[in-house]
């Protein structure tokens, strides 16, 4: 396994470098992080300063992105196709395709639309995996087939009477989160049915789970956001980037509200990113991808653990 | 009463669910990466036997089962049924063979088991781990042969058959695993 896990990240920065991509390196330690409802930073204490061991590279790699774009600053030779090779870490995060530390690869490429990134995705799993070139769903239509409803426009009473009808047995704590109930019907559902045949590229995210990617102009309830699917197993997510300082600065007070009525605590809402925003971040898509799930599926491993030299449970 | 937070949940939990006890035989963790994470759990009726699927949200609370667990020594067969004694109050207990389940597979006299009561009444009896038991029949060892791979079925002093490696012999002792049902390795005596 370690040869073979040697072996795929020496693949990786291969196709990376082919396609003009720097390798890059960013804090893994920060005071700043993605300010999410469901990732959980692990805290990091330095006297009364709080650091959080980041739950992915986002916000250094935009800001090298950024400091691109800022035309007093410019640098001739200045990437503008960046990717990293990063060990990440997420609270409460354990299972058979779950370890709190793990590796994610990331990568940003300047001027790419949803398309792009999508081809890009596509390439790559095409490139490192034995499963053939990918194929594209909308979210919509994959709910349409796999669930039978509308991923848009149902109600929550709808969604639960879905769950119920396909016997779903599912305690009473989901209430009336619409998009809790979405992501138990994409698990229970839909999931299983990706990536069946070749991988598969979910996309067009409900709004309401648009993270940091752009909401369509022409149709403001659809996210710009994707998702890779192998064999049923999620392996990268990827945005055509949201670069309005104001609307993230939105997001992240309404995610702190959701967080709290959840009894979680607040995460940052300012950081270096939103002033690199301000500055001036460039259009662009970025796509984070599992590594360890990515070794899973190249050499058929059940669970995680079979992959990673020392888990969590004996780190 | 004691519940357990979703993070606790591990196989062999015993919880309390729409009136009944359950035991947890499976559970996953599920999480799309930007979204809710939950815990996917198959459980056994404890008093049915039957099977359900339960799906948890991250962070809800789970009430443990009304369940007492005792140590208890297996004392006899009475007729069809198995007679068991509490260590500490020695009284005795007479369980059926669908309470027992597979563990009459791996009993030996005085062995010591772990027993579930509800409401004071013996729902299952846990055999330890790892038991030794003596072989009774098996064909014989082809000679020479020890590749691994090749099994055959064995008869046990309890009358139960196991699958071992070709190799064993008549009255050679084996170690099993009761919580698979599968053979560790030979002991000597």
């Amino acid at each position: 396994m370690l040869r073979r896990r040697a072996e795929l990240l020496g693949q990786l920065r291969t196709f990376f470098a082919d396609r003009g991509f720097l390798e890059v390196e960013t804090p893994v330690l920060s005071a700043d992080t993605v300010v999410d409802v469901h990732l959980d930073p692990f805290e990091v204490h330095d006297g009364d300063a709080v650091f959080y061991l980041q739950t992915s590279p986002e916000f250094g790699m935009k800001r090298l992105l950024a400091s691109v774009a800022d035309d007093n600053d410019r640098d001739a030779d200045a990437p503008t196709a960046i990717y990293q090779v990063s060990r990440v870490f997420r609270r409460d995060e354990r299972g058979p395709l779950h370890n709190p530390e793990f590796t994610m690869v990331e990568w940003y490429r300047v001027g790419d639309n949803l398309a792009a990134g999508m081809s890009l995705l596509g390439e790559l799993a095409a490139t490192l995996l034995p499963f053939g070139p990918a194929e594209r769903v909308s979210y919509a239509d994959a709910f349409a087939e796999h669930a039978g409803v509308d991923a848009h426009r149902a109600s929550v009473a709808a969604l639960r009477n879905t769950a119920e009808r396909r016997g779903i047995n599912v305690s009473a704590g989901l209430g009336d989160d619409r998009d809790a109930w979405l992501d138990l019907l994409l698990v229970e559902l839909v999931a299983p049915h990706l990536g069946a045949e070749c991988p598969t590229i979910l996309f067009d995210y409900p709004a309401s789970q648009a993270a940091l990617a752009v909401t369509r102009d022409s149709d403001p309830s659809v996210a710009e956001r994707f998702e890779l699917y192998v064999r049923g197993i999620e392996l990268a997510n990827g945005y055509h980037e949201l670069t309005d300082a104001d609307e993230l600065r939105r997001r992240n007070h309404e995610n702190n509200a959701k967080r709290a009525a959840l009894g979680k605590p607040p995460l940052p809402e300012m950081s270096r990113l939103l002033d690199a925003m301000e500055a001036g971040l460039p259009p662009c898509c970025g796509c984070a991808l599992g590594f360890d799930r990515l070794l899973m599926l190249a050499i058929g491993a059940r669970s995680i653990d079979e992959v990673i030299a020392l888990p969590f449970d004996r780190a | 009463m004691a519940t357990y937070s979703t993070s606790e949940l591990k196989k062999g939990l015993k919880i309390q669910l729409d009136g009944d006890p359950y035991l947890l035989v499976e559970c996953n963790f599920v999480k799309p990466g930007k979204g809710q994470a939950m815990y996917k759990c198959r459980l056994k009726n404890l008093i049915k036997g039957t099977t359900i699927d339960r799906t948890w949200k991250s962070g809800e609370s789970v009430e443990a089962a009304d369940v007492t667990e005792i140590e208890s020594q297996f004392l006899y067969r009475q007729g069809e049924n198995f007679v068991f004694m509490d260590t500490q109050s020695y009284e005795q207990y007479e369980l059926t063979p669908d309470q027992v389940g597979d563990a009459w597979k791996y009993l030996q006299d005085a062995m010591i088991c772990n027993m579930v009561l509800y409401n004071n009444n013996p729902i299952t009896v846990t055999t330890p781990n790892h038991v030794v038991l003596k072989i009774e029949y098996c064909e014989p060892a082809a000679r020479g042969n020890t590749a691994t791979g090749l099994t055959k079925p064995v008869k046990v002093e309890t009358g139960a058959e196991i699958l071992c490696p070709a190799f064993v012999e008549m009255g050679e002792l084996i170690r099993v695993d009761t919580r698979t049902g599968e053979y560790i390795e030979r002991v000597k005596e």
